[in-house]
């Protein structure tokens, strides 16, 4: 086992304020980014504000930007770094600071409230649900999602423009609408609702020019904009006109 | 005089996993204004990271499946010391409770014929784990919540309010269930982003809090896991039921180790993986017990032909219950038969393609890639023992989930008592969250009506909020020489890891206890730096309390129970003894709390378990419960 001293840069701070605070660090085989955090709690800092619950990538609650990428700090393994390298943590800058590296999450609280639950089938009995395993894996693709915010931090909509929070859902909750749109029962347009277009009028789809920044930051690997979110422009345009799909096509396969 | 906001509700639910959104759901559903509160964001409870899946006997892939047959397995795995009433409400409400999920959004994994699929899993007779890949608690967890928001947004059309009558308090901790006699009154709170108190007020309280794990060294647990729930209802006067009993998953993650005690799910061996020592043997064969012979395969190519025909095979004996595979596995290790790290191998490479393995187990798949360096499609893992699950508890009465001897207090889930024995089955969890879940939401609702009369409501007194207050902030008045939280909790799994662990002696367990007194002497000056906002050395020292009151309960029902049953296993007193099968042990808080830290705070007292009812008896050959039961129980 090898053991090294590593330095650290730690945002810490509140509301009113902060800065960005030197520590230098054991470092130990096979460790994480929040494996180090814990040790500064332990050692120098018993005050340090910072999320975790799992310790595995399950539950995303330890997202955090790690010199300056949107990141969970128990799947950011040290052995990515180079030893030498100072490494700053900062809390994810698209919401507001609670205290060191916690942010005030709640936009996307208020977000999932304004997403229309699920509308289970008339006259379907429970126990009598009948889907096929291929029809369920579009909506179970997104409904991998452990709701750790970091596409929403990433999205460029709200980034950096506070302004565009009140109408723009992002990418997490766009996927919502979407996820509930492939339900193979979901039963929302006999209630009336038309999942399509309230992704555009209601929660702020227009506003997405399909970047796939949230995609390469998404630790599930799923697939927001090119599965989700194009599909439903691509629905969303036989109601209302969307240039941007047809742009977003072009610049997916010049991609790759 | 401490000065707190007080919240009047019908129901407070303390805990958002699986039993406490489930309990929170039906109260609502009942009529009743509810709070929920929990230490994490909404949505990131524990139940979370459950993999394998839900046990109900939907028979979707084997027909032959019916609530008996998972009464049954579910009292084998236990070893018949499960509060059996429990058990059979479990096994025939489970399906009922999984169908419902699907009705509120749920995708499962779905059978050829468009049904839930499910899977094997250790101690099951049929497949009958609903899953979703091995994110089974994601799912759960999401359904649940959204199920919640689903409600919100109903009272949001009718009252404009979407917290009107059910709102989640996230980030907040309660220490202490708030009484007016004997009676609930509320629970006293704070919140963890800004240190504030508050006080919610309700006759009627359930503790769904979860387990223990993180008393342990080596632990597939969270930080929430510290036995809150279980301290909080000592603490009200309620007891706990043979709290000996914490299960040791077989396998845990061994290395590196920053990730040891991670969870290596079941489903692994469900699906087809295999144990192997460092000779390469699969050494499971050589520790199949008594009880379980004709049950289990006895060559590996029978094992290997029961994942295609079932009916005419018996099972590999890497499925055999938990508590055997964990034993199995640290008897290995000490004979110098283990792997590197100290653990055995775990072997899914050899036995299935890679592309079904990553179909089959992604996150799995996902965890060891990302953690440790290994691609489980090529290569084997490596596995150890680690502390999953508490199956001890507050002890409830089985059809309501009440406690005893506290009215008002109800208690479901992880951190209830009684359903599992002394051994819990995979899968066995997740329903169980579902069952007592909703029934301890039903019956909290039902009692906050009856005595719902403004005037008939207990009160909450100034002189409690004060005193819970003093508690709470001690930690920043702590004199010279305080300790400081962290080396405390340190020092306490590192004492319940080495002395109350897997295996148990007579002498560790005495010296635990010892340990553990001097441990509450030091924790009376842990302090703490800094302020109230959001301070996670604050929190642990308050933390510290509940860790050190359970951990004392589960050593000294360890050492009293002089058998091995389960998840207690003596080194010293190796066989199962049937005279102890009728016997539970309650811990009691001592009354009055002692001055002196280092007094005992927990005394014990023995009961008899209720005679189980003939027709459940009835199931099971006569040879079988020759077996188990004391020689009175057999002509009972
Ligand atoms: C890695 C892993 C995998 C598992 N896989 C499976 C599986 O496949 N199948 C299965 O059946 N079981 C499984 N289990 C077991 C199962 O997940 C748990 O037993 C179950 O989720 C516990 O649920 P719960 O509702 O009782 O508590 P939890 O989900 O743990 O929720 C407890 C809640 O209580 C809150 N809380 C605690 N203390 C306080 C306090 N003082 N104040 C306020 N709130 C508080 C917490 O914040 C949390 O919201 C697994 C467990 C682990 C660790
Ligand atoms: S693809 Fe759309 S939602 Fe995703 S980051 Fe870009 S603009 Fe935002
Ligand atoms: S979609 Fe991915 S990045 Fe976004 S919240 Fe979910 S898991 Fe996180
Ligand atoms: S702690 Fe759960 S995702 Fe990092």
């Amino acid at each position: 086992m090898s053991t090294y001293d590593a330095s650290f840069r730690v945002w810490r701070g509140d509301a009113e304020g902060g800065e960005l605070r030197d520590f230098t660090v054991e470092v130990h085989d096979g460790e994480v980014v929040l494996d180090i955090v814990h040790r500064l709690q332990a050692t120098q800092a018993s005050d340090l504000a910072v999320r975790w619950n799992c310790k595995a990538g399950k539950c995303g609650s330890c997202s955090a930007e790690v010199n300056g990428r949107p990141r969970l700090m128990c799947m950011t393994r040290m052995s990515t770094f180079e030893r030498t390298e100072t490494i700053t943590i900062t809390p994810l800058r698209a919401f507001p600071v609670v205290r060191d590296l916690v942010t005030d999450v709640s936009f996307n609280y208020q977000k999932a409230r304004e997403v229309p639950a699920f509308v289970p089938p008339e006259g379907v009995a429970p126990g009598a649900y009948r889907m096929q395993q291929i029809d369920v894996e579009r909506s179970q693709e997104f409904r991998k999602c452990i709701e750790c915010f970091l596409c929403q931090d990433t999205c460029h909509v709200v980034r950096d423009h506070e302004e565009n929070k009140g109408a723009f859902a992002g990418p997490r909750f766009l996927m919502r609408v979407a996820e509930l749109d492939m339900h193979p029962l979901d039963a929302a347009s006999d209630a009336g609702l038309d999942r399509k277009r309230t992704a555009q009028e209601e929660h702020g789809l227009g506003y997405c020019n399909i970047t796939k920044c949230c995609t390469e930051v998404c630790p599930e690997g799923i697939k927001i904009t090119d599965n989700a979110l194009i599909p439903l422009k691509e629905r969303a345009v036989d109601r209302k006109y969307d240039p941007l799909v047809w742009l977003g096509s072009k610049i997916g396969r010049r991609k790759g | 005089m401490a000065q707190v906001e007080r919240q009047q509700w019908d129901v407070v639910v303390v805990g958002a996993g699986g039993a406490g959104l489930r309990a929170a759901i039906e109260a609502r559903e009942r009529g009743a204004r509810t709070a929920v509160i929990c230490k994490s964001l909404f949505g990131k409870a524990h139940t979370v990271m459950a993999e394998g899946g839900i046990a109900a006997s939907m028979g979707n892939v084997n027909d032959g499946d019916n609530w008996q047959v998972h009464f049954r397995d579910t009292m084998r795995g236990g070893k018949f010391l499960n509060q059996w009433r429990m058990a059979e409400l479990h096994a025939k409400e489970a399906p009922d409770r999984v169908w419902e999920l699907e009705t509120w959004g749920a995708l499962f994994d779905r059978t050829p014929d468009g049904r839930i699929s499910q899977r094997n899993f250790g101690g099951h007779e049929y497949p009958r784990l609903a899953h979703v890949g091995d994110r089974t608690g994601l799912e759960l967890i999401r359904t649940l919540q959204q199920k919640i928001v689903a409600l919100q947004q109903e009272d949001f059309k009718e009252h404009g309010d979407y917290e009107a009558r059910l709102k989640v308090f996230q980030e907040c901790t309660v220490t202490r269930v708030l009484k007016e006699g004997q009676r609930v009154s509320g629970t006293f709170c704070y919140e963890r982003e800004s240190g504030r108190f508050f006080v919610l007020e309700a006759p009627a309280v359930v503790l769904a809090t979860g387990g223990i794990g993180k008393s342990f060294k080596t632990t597939s647990n969270s930080w929430e896991y510290t036995g809150d729930g279980h301290a909080l209802a000592l603490l009200a006067g309620a007891p706990l039921l043979n709290m000996e009993f914490v299960q040791f998953h077989p396998t845990g993650m061994v290395w590196p180790p920053s990730v040891k005690g991670i969870l290596v799910t079941e489903s692994v061996r469900g699906d087809g993986g295999v144990l192997r020592n460092s000779e390469g043997k699969r050494f499971m064969f050589d520790y199949v017990p008594d009880v379980f012979k004709e049950k289990y395969a006895e060559s590996e190519e029978e094992g290997d032909r029961w994942y295609e025909d079932p009916d005419h095979n018996r099972r590999p004996p890497e499925l055999l219950p938990r508590d055997e595979v964990a034993r199995a596995i640290n008897s290995e290790v000490k004979a110098g038969r283990g792997s590197p790290h100290g653990g055995v191998f775990l072997d899914v490479s050899t036995r299935m393609p890679a592309e079904k393995i990553k179909r089959r187990l992604p996150s799995m798949y996902h965890q060891f890639k990302e953690l440790a360096d290994v691609d489980i499609t090529a290569e084997p893992m490596e596995v150890g023992p680690t502390c999953h699950y508490v199956m001890g508890g507050i002890a409830v009465d089985s059809e309501t989930a009440a406690t005893v001897g506290v009215p008002g207090l109800f208690a479901a889930g992880e951190v209830a008592g009684g359903m599992h024995g002394s051994n819990r089955l995979g899968g066995n969890s997740l329903s169980d969250l579902l069952v007592f879940g909703r029934r301890a939401g039903l019956h909290a609702a039902e009692y906050a009506a009856r005595g719902a009369s403004p005037t008939g409501r207990p009160a909450v007194s100034q002189a409690e909020i004060d005193a819970a207050a003093a508690e709470a902030l001690a930690p920043f008045h702590a004199a010279e020489g305080a300790e400081n939280p962290y080396t405390l909790h340190q020092e306490l799994q590192t004492t319940m890891n080495d002395l109350v662990g897997i295996i148990r002696r007579e002498g560790e367990m005495a010296e635990a206890l010892e340990r553990l007194a001097a441990l509450r002497v030091r924790a009376a000056r842990a302090g703490v730096e800094g302020h109230r906002q959001f301070n996670p050395g604050w929190h642990l020292a308050l933390d510290l309390r509940n860790m050190l009151l359970v951990s004392e309960c589960v050593a000294r029902a360890a050492l009293e129970r002089t058998e091995s049953r389960g998840g207690h296993t003596r080194e010293d007193c190796p066989a199962m003894e049937r005279t102890w099968r009728p016997v539970n042990l309650l811990c009691r808080p001592v009354d009055p709390v002692p001055a002196d830290p280092a007094a005992d705070r927990i005394e014990l007292v023995r009961t008899r378990t209720e005679p189980i009812r003939p027709d459940l008896l009835a199931l099971f050959e006569k040879e079988e419960l020759v077996k188990y039961l004391a020689e009175e129980e057999l002509y009972e």
